[in-house]
């Protein structure tokens, strides 16, 4: 998977959960569960969408790379 | 068929103390349509949430009385149902004592929000009275009746009737003419933009499973020229028919317009769910003498058996601990049921079952609590399924009816937010709310040394006239002593 496959991803799975989102607006360095007001309920939700769309099922010692926007798209680069 | 058939009305329910009236949003039948006992029919918008409203009564659609965008006073006949004669003798009263049997003005106004005939439910009070519990117990078998419509074979229907006990007279069951779809294939459809009329059931009988539903999604996102219906628009979605032959239009009742992603409400619709909030609370404040008691309980055993269990599960099967404390919470109440019940007619009335309300804070403010029904008879990984498919729907705003008005206790869990703790504000007429902080790593004293634990603070808020404070400390000591040992949960 490239950035930009990955990109679209998650920012795919993130409005499915946050549809009020304005995807352009997130700062790819800034927290992702902040910017979309995401509680653990739907982060859990936003992984499993990832889990479905990728294939990439990201163990919870993993969580702390998803931190951010950038994160996310770095991991699912190397692990996608 | 008029014969053998009689007609009934099916009317604008009262989805809570507060609500009097109710617009409807959509049908999800049409006149001549089956419906079965539990069915979701329409979708009514009230100032807390768009609700979905279930029949109780099996039979077939007549006439639509009230035209979607309408706003009608609770009460209002919405739609005429054909009823068969068979099942309208097996809804009325069996015993000749009929007559004595006087439920109170409160049971009478639940059995009207849950859309029953107070008259056709047994009562186990004295004197045959119907009881509260009678009317939650009728509702939640009408509702188990209408799941196990929806997804065992058609004619297990007259296994549940509203009498309760066995020596009901069963209601003669309506053949299926759609394809059969699970409750949670349904949602998860909707949720993805799935058409049904495409997807091929592999449940029993050739039932449309969850799974299809996301098998069927995921061979769409695979195919670029489909990628763009799944997109989350909610107007468009669904309405353009599909590419390929769609087998019957008809055989799905939900229609694609059903599809409402958790949207921002409307300015005038947050005010009137700020509106609805205000009047409960100030009721509850003005009604109910709470009392409160906190505990600080060390998480740390139950958090490090929950990493254990999440590590070798795939993210969907997953446990949160704000799933782990629910059912915790449901554990405990076994050692304290008085906190689990309604204070009505100036006496507590404990529940046989633990509705568990779970508050959930709305995306663009406000709040709903609706509940999981009988969740002490749900298991933790089965407590987490039902607490997200919940939380989830509330923010899609479609809950159901029975899940508006029926909870025995209340959780409240702040979750992230990063406040200590949370000192309640009970749900008239239950009796108490737990409320839950954050996890937290602190300092903690065992056996004369000082060690870091994370940890948890429960407050309880409970209604002093119906327990006391010791109850209330009683009840946390035991959601302690549970956590300690997570793997019994």
């Amino acid at each position: 998977m490239n950035s930009q496959q990955a990109r679209d991803a998650v920012i795919a799975a993130v409005t499915l959960v946050a549809p009020e989102l304005d995807a352009s607006s997130l700062e790819g360095s800034g927290s992702l569960r902040q910017q979309a007001d995401l509680d653990s309920m739907d982060f859990l939700d936003f992984l499993t969408q990832i889990a479905e769309t990728t294939g990439v099922d990201v163990p919870e010692d993993d969580y702390g790379e998803w931190e951010t926007l950038d994160g996310a798209v770095a991991y699912l680069v190397a692990h996608g | 068929m008029t014969a053998s058939t009689t007609v009934t009305e099916f009317t604008m329910p009262s989805l809570g103390a507060d609500m009097d009236a109710g617009t409807v949003l959509e049908w999800l039948v049409s006149p001549g349509d089956e419906v079965h006992r539990g069915q979701v029919v329409a979708v009514v918008d009230t100032a807390k949430a768009a609700i979905e409203i279930e029949v109780f009564s099996a039979g077939v659609v007549r006439e639509i009385l009230v035209e979607p965008g309408t706003k009608v006073a609770v009460g209002t006949p919405l739609a005429t149902i054909e009823v068969p004669l068979a099942a309208a003798e097996a809804r009325a009263p069996v015993s000749p004592t009929r007559s004595v049997r006087v439920a109170k003005p409160p049971v009478r106004h639940l059995a009207h929000e849950l859309g029953l005939d107070v008259e056709s439910i047994s009562g186990t009070g004295p004197g045959g009275t119907v009881t509260r519990q009678d009317v939650l117990s009728a509702a939640r078998r009408a509702e188990q009746a209408g799941q196990a419509e929806q997804t065992e074979p058609a004619g297990r229907a007259g296994e549940a009737t509203v009498a309760p006990g066995p020596s009901g007279p069963p209601t003669p069951g309506l053949p299926g003419t759609r394809p059969r779809v699970t409750p949670r294939a349904r949602r998860t459809a909707d949720e993805l933009g799935v058409d049904l009329a495409r997807v091929i059931g592999t449940g029993s009988g050739g039932a449309i499973t969850d799974g299809d539903v996301r098998a069927a999604a995921s061979a769409a996102a695979a195919a670029p020229e489909t990628a763009a219906r799944r997109a989350p628009e909610p107007s468009a979605a669904g309405a353009e028919p599909g590419p390929e032959p769609a087998g019957e239009p008809a055989a799905e009742p939900g229609p694609p317009a059903a599809r409402r992603p958790a949207v921002r409400r409307s300015r005038e619709s947050q005010e009137a769910m700020r509106a609805a909030i205000a009047a409960l609370m100030a009721r509850s404040k003005r009604e109910i003498p709470h009392y409160y008691v906190s505990l600080t309980i060390d998480m740390t055993p139950a958090l490090d058996w929950l990493t254990g269990y999440n590590a070798d599960r795939p993210v969907k099967d997953r446990i949160l601990p704000a799933a782990l404390l629910a059912r915790a919470v449901v554990v405990a109440l076994a050692t304290t049921p008085q906190l689990n019940g309604h204070w009505e007619d100036g006496r507590l009335h404990l529940a046989d079952h633990v509705d568990l309300g779970i508050a959930v804070a709305l995306r663009g403010g406000g709040m709903v609590a609706p509940a999981i029904m009988a969740a002490e008879q749900l298991d933790l990984s089965t407590l987490m399924g039902r607490l997200s498919d919940l939380v989830r729907r509330a923010r899609a705003g479609r809950l159901r009816q029975s899940e508006m008005a029926g909870g025995s206790i209340t959780v409240s869990n702040l979750g992230e937010s990063g406040a200590e703790g949370l000192a309640g504000v009970i749900y008239p007429p239950q009796v108490a709310l737990v409320g839950i902080g954050g996890i937290a790593e602190r300092p903690w004293a065992i056996s004369g040394m000082l060690a870091v634990r994370r940890t948890v603070t429960v407050t309880v808020a409970a209604d002093h006239r119906a327990s006391d404070g010791r109850t209330g400390s009683a009840f946390l000591a035991a959601l302690a002593e549970t956590l300690t040992k997570p793997e019994e949960l």
